[in-house]
Formats: C-alpha cells, sequence, structure tokens
C-alpha cells in the first residue's frame, strides 16, 4: 500500500482524483497482484454474507452458544416498525440490523470480520440500512466496503484492532470510524470530509474497555455493535454537515494506541474486570463454568 | 505493517463469535495439519493466555479442531468439528496453561499422525490474522496469508541459492525468507512466502535436493478446505 497514514491516504485521493474506495481497490489489486474485478468480486461476495447475516438475524432469532443472549434485533425491529423510537426509523433499523449480525455471531453463525467478529455488525448495520433508505446499487457499497477497508488499514497499522490488544475502542471504535468514514464518501462526502468523520467518531470510543461477561463476545458487545451503528450515523452527519476533528484523524488514532498500550490486562478481553467482575457478570460465569465445556 | 491487505480489515468470512478466538484458531490448526501433511491421529492442544481463559465460550478448542480437519474458517461444519474429529479418528487431548507467552492468545499444538509429528505454536493477533512463533524448536515467524514453504534439512553452504534457484526457474517470488538452524551442520528450517503458489515441480525439486528431509506447502488463501 502507498499510504499508512489517513493524512498519506487523503493526499493520494486528491492527486490521482479518486475517491478513497477507488484507491482501495486499486492498492489491492496491486499489492495482491490481482485484477481490480476479482478483488471488487471477493468484496461484493463478503457484502452478500452481511446482508445475508442481517436477515438470519431477524428472521431466525438466534440465541447464543451459552443461551445468554439472542432476540434483541427483532425485539428492537418490531419496536422500529410499529411504535414511535426516539432515533427515528432509520437509525432504529440501523441499530436493529447491527444487533442481529452480533446475535449470529454469538451463535456461532456465519459473518465476516468488520475488521473484528466482536465488531461485525457495525458495518452490516449501517450499510443494509443506508442501502434500503437510499435505494443504492451493491456496487455503491462494496466501494464504501474498501474505503472503511481502508480506514481500517490506517488504524490496524498504527494502533490495534483487538480487545485483547487495546480494549473495545480498538474493536468497536475502529468498526465505528470505519463505518462513519465509508458512509459520508458514499453519501456523496470528500475523502478529506470522510477523514474527519473517522476522527470524530473515534473521539467519542477513546477509553472504551473490552469486559466482556464471562468472556464471551455477547455482553455488553452486542449492544455496543448496535449503539456504534448509531454512532457511526452521528459521525458522518457531523462530517458532512462540514464539521471538523479539530485533533486530525490520525492524532486521534494514535491517541487510541496510547490510551489502549496503558490500559490494565484486566480490561482488555480476559473477563477479570469491568462489567465481568460485577456480582452478576460472576455469577454468569460460575454457571457457565458449572455447565462444563461447550462441546 | 502487521495488516497487508484490505481483506485482512474486511475479512475474513467466518463462523463467530470471536475473529481471534475462533478464526484465527481454525487457520492456526489448519497450518499445523499442513506442516504435518495430513490428517493426524492424534492432537495435543496447550492454550495460554485469553485462549485459555475463554476458550469455552468462543468455541477455540472446536475451532482449533475444525482447522486440523482442513476446515476453512466459514465452514458451517465448525461447531460440530469434535464430532467430526472422532468420525475421522482423530485423539484430542486439550489443556490449559499458565506460563508467560508473547501474546495473549497463543496456543501450542503437537500433532501426530503415523509417519510424522510436529509442533507450532501460533498467536492469533486479532481480525483472524495469525502469527506462527515456533515449529518444532525452531523459532519463525510468519502470517500464513501467503503461500509457504517449511523446507526441514540440515545445514550446509549453498542451500539458500539452491532453494532460491528452483523458485527463480519457476518464476517464484520470494516475499520473505527465514533459515533457522540448531547449530553449525545441525538440523535447519527454513521459511520462505511466496507470491505465487509454488507448484508440484518446485515441491519435488526442492524434496529431492541434497540434505532436504522433508517439504511442506502452507496454503490458505483460497480458503477453500475440505479438499
Amino acid at each position: 500500500m502507498r499510504f499508512s497514514s489517513l493524512l498519506e491516504l487523503g493526499k493520494l485521493c486528491e492527486d490521482e482524483s479518486m475517491s478513497i474506495g477507488q484507491l482501495m481497490i486499486t492498492e489491492q489489486a496491486r499489492e495482491s497482484e490481482q485484477s481490480s474485478e476479482a478483488v471488487f468480486e471477493q468484496m461484493a461476495g463478503y457484502y452478500g454474507v452481511m446482508k445475508e447475516a442481517v436477515q438470519k438475524g431477524l428472521m431466525d432469532k438466534p440465541n447464543s452458544r451459552s443461551g445468554l443472549t439472542g432476540g434483541d434485533a427483532g425485539r428492537v425491529k418490531a419496536y422500529a416498525d410499529h411504535k414511535v423510537p426516539s432515533l427515528g426509523i432509520v437509525a432504529a433499523r440501523a441499530l436493529s440490523y447491527a444487533l442481529a449480525v452480533s446475535e449470529v455471531n454469538a451463535s456461532m453463525g456465519r459473518i465476516i470480520a468488520t475488521p473484528t467478529a466482536g465488531s461485525c455488525g457495525i458495518i452490516p448495520g449501517v450499510f443494509v440500512s443506508m442501502q434500503e433508505r437510499f435505494g443504492w446499487e451493491d456496487e455503491l457499497l462494496v466501494h464504501g466496503l474498501f474505503a472503511a477497508g481502508a480506514i481500517g488499514y490506517v488504524i490496524a497499522n498504527n494502533s490495534f484492532i483487538s480487545g485483547a490488544e487495546g480494549g473495545c475502542q480498538a474493536e468497536v471504535g475502529s468498526a465505528i470510524g470505519m463505518a462513519a468514514g465509508a458512509l459520508t464518501e458514499m453519501r456523496g462526502g470528500t475523502p478529506e470530509q470522510a477523514i474527519h468523520a473517522v476522527g470524530l467518531a473515534l473521539k467519542n470510543c477513546l477509553g472504551l474497555i473490552c469486559d466482556p461477561v464471562a468472556g464471551l463476545v455477547e455482553i455488553p458487545c452486542i449492544v455496543r455493535n448496535g449503539f456504534g451503528a448509531v454512532t457511526a450515523l452521528a459521525a458522518a452527519d457531523m462530517a458532512l454537515a462540514g464539521v471538523t476533528s479539530v485533533i486530525p484523524s490520525d492524532e486521534v488514532i494514535g491517541v487510541m494506541l496510547e490510551v489502549g498500550s496503558n490500559m490494565p490486562e484486566r480490561h482488555r478481553e480476559t473477563a477479570k474486570g469491568g462489567l465481568a467482575q460485577t456480582p452478576t457478570g460472576r455469577k454468569i460465569m460460575k454457571e457457565l463454568d458449572r455447565k462444563g465445556p461447550s462441546t | 505493517m502487521r495488516f497487508k491487505d484490505v481483506f485482512s480489515i474486511i475479512g475474513p468470512s467466518m463462523i463467530g463469535p470471536s475473529s481471534s478466538h475462533t478464526a484465527g484458531a481454525v487457520r492456526i490448526g489448519r497450518v499445523a495439519r499442513q506442516a504435518l501433511g495430513g490428517i493426524p491421529t492424534e492432537a495435543n492442544i496447550r492454550l495460554y493466555g485469553s485462549f485459555a481463559e475463554t476458550y469455552r465460550g468462543h468455541g477455540t478448542d472446536v475451532a482449533l479442531v475444525g482447522g486440523m480437519l482442513d476446515f476453512a474458517t466459514d465452514d458451517e461444519a465448525i461447531p460440530d468439528a469434535f464430532h467430526h474429529a472422532e468420525q475421522a479418528g482423530l485423539n484430542i487431548q486439550l489443556y490449559t496453561e499458565k506460563k508467560p507467552v508473547p501474546h495473549p492468545n497463543t496456543v501450542d499444538l503437537l500433532l501426530r499422525s503415523q509417519a510424522d509429528a510436529i509442533s507450532i505454536q501460533g498467536c492469533s493477533i486479532g481480525g483472524g490474522n495469525i502469527e506462527i512463533l515456533k515449529v518444532n524448536r525452531f523459532p519463525v515467524k510468519f502470517t500464513a496469508m501467503q503461500p509457504t514453504l517449511l523446507i526441514f534439512h540440515t545445514d550446509r553452504p549453498g542451500m539458500v541459492a539452491e532453494m532460491s534457484g528452483v523458485l527463480r526457474r519457476a518464476g517464484v517470488n520470494i516475499g520473505l525468507m527465514q533459515v533457522v538452524r540448531e547449530s553449525r551442520h545441525g538440523k535447519a528450517l527454513t521459511v520462505i512466502e511466496c507470491d505465487q503458489p509454488p507448484g508440484g515441480t518446485v515441491l519435488s525439486k526442492i524434496g529431492r535436493m541434497e540434505s532436504v528431509s522433508k517439504v511442506r506447502v502452507i496454503d490458505l488463501i483460497g480458503e477453500g478446505g475440505r479438499a
């Protein structure tokens, strides 16, 4: 790849008059010595899996293997369709779709890691709901996934994308930044606006710890995916309105690295702190241990 | 750059619930199986750190075993991998350990078949991406995201030139190369990441070279699985 920071990414897009998504397709084709068409096809296949996961989560209402979670996506969808959500129907749908994919994930169903499985609901939640709303062709969404991937590539190489390394800010936070930037671009924003959306979104996630109850990708991961989709919509709206990230987005990514590196081990996916060690969290863990191995 | 391309960020397509504890584990299991060169009859799994703490809920155990059966990361049979292993005659022992390790998600695998045995230390570094840090007693570092040759040989002058010569003549570009040896003239391992899949001719030519005892190919690229 010819870029390692968002600043460089934005400059390349400007110099070559390309969107972030287009630029990433050509970069990926070069890196993998494949045609742009082949690279595009693979991503299009991934988008198909995302849409299936949204449908599966809403229709099948899968329960997790532990039995702790499941059905919340359906609850929110029914509420969005038949009641008056404070968020409005659009954001409420994004929320329910994100929950749906995360519930499929917890049931050991098929998803696309974006960037990880723990954060796999956010991008599909945003993308599928916005496709429905604006009647976009798949092609635009696949371009959007490349834009999201370019942003994630910079975050991953300058900070981290796993909860074990950098806390939930690294997983859910990265996904929100990726979704926000990609949505800004899909809505017609410039690369510069898209990059501001990343910084705006990440600032709202700094310090978020990874404290899964019993170590499972369920509590609080699933609801955080729902919140994440809504946050991404908000960040994209701010960027499209002309709000900028006064602290440049690359510097915000640097802060994520600083905060994550200083996060104690108990708040990095070990289930030794945070929500996992509340009285209820401990009780749930004990009950699951009593039930024995998942196999 | 720890992450090299867009599909290490968007992707893999996988069975949940955790890219590092499930998809990464499938890939480490598959690397071990391919390094063994066939289906194992016996697998000894030692989990460390977060792998040891949380493997049950993440299905790390079924994922590792699914990988040993050559399942791809999105094979819907992964949740039933233990059942498939039993049918395939694969005997599994699993331990959790406490000693310090290079990464929170680390596993040691020892696989045996009738013909061979191999041990692998793998770490799952996030998003389904992995690093292999040990093959038998040799310290190495590769990601298995390129077709990778493991060449087991003894240390002697000229080996590197001969191996790379075979690849050059086949038009295969080397992305990364590591040569590790136990001692001068002792056992050695060469790891070569290739930009193109090395064909059968390359393998048999390297396999026939003086002082090469075996060659294995690690290839997770197509994620085709269960060939």
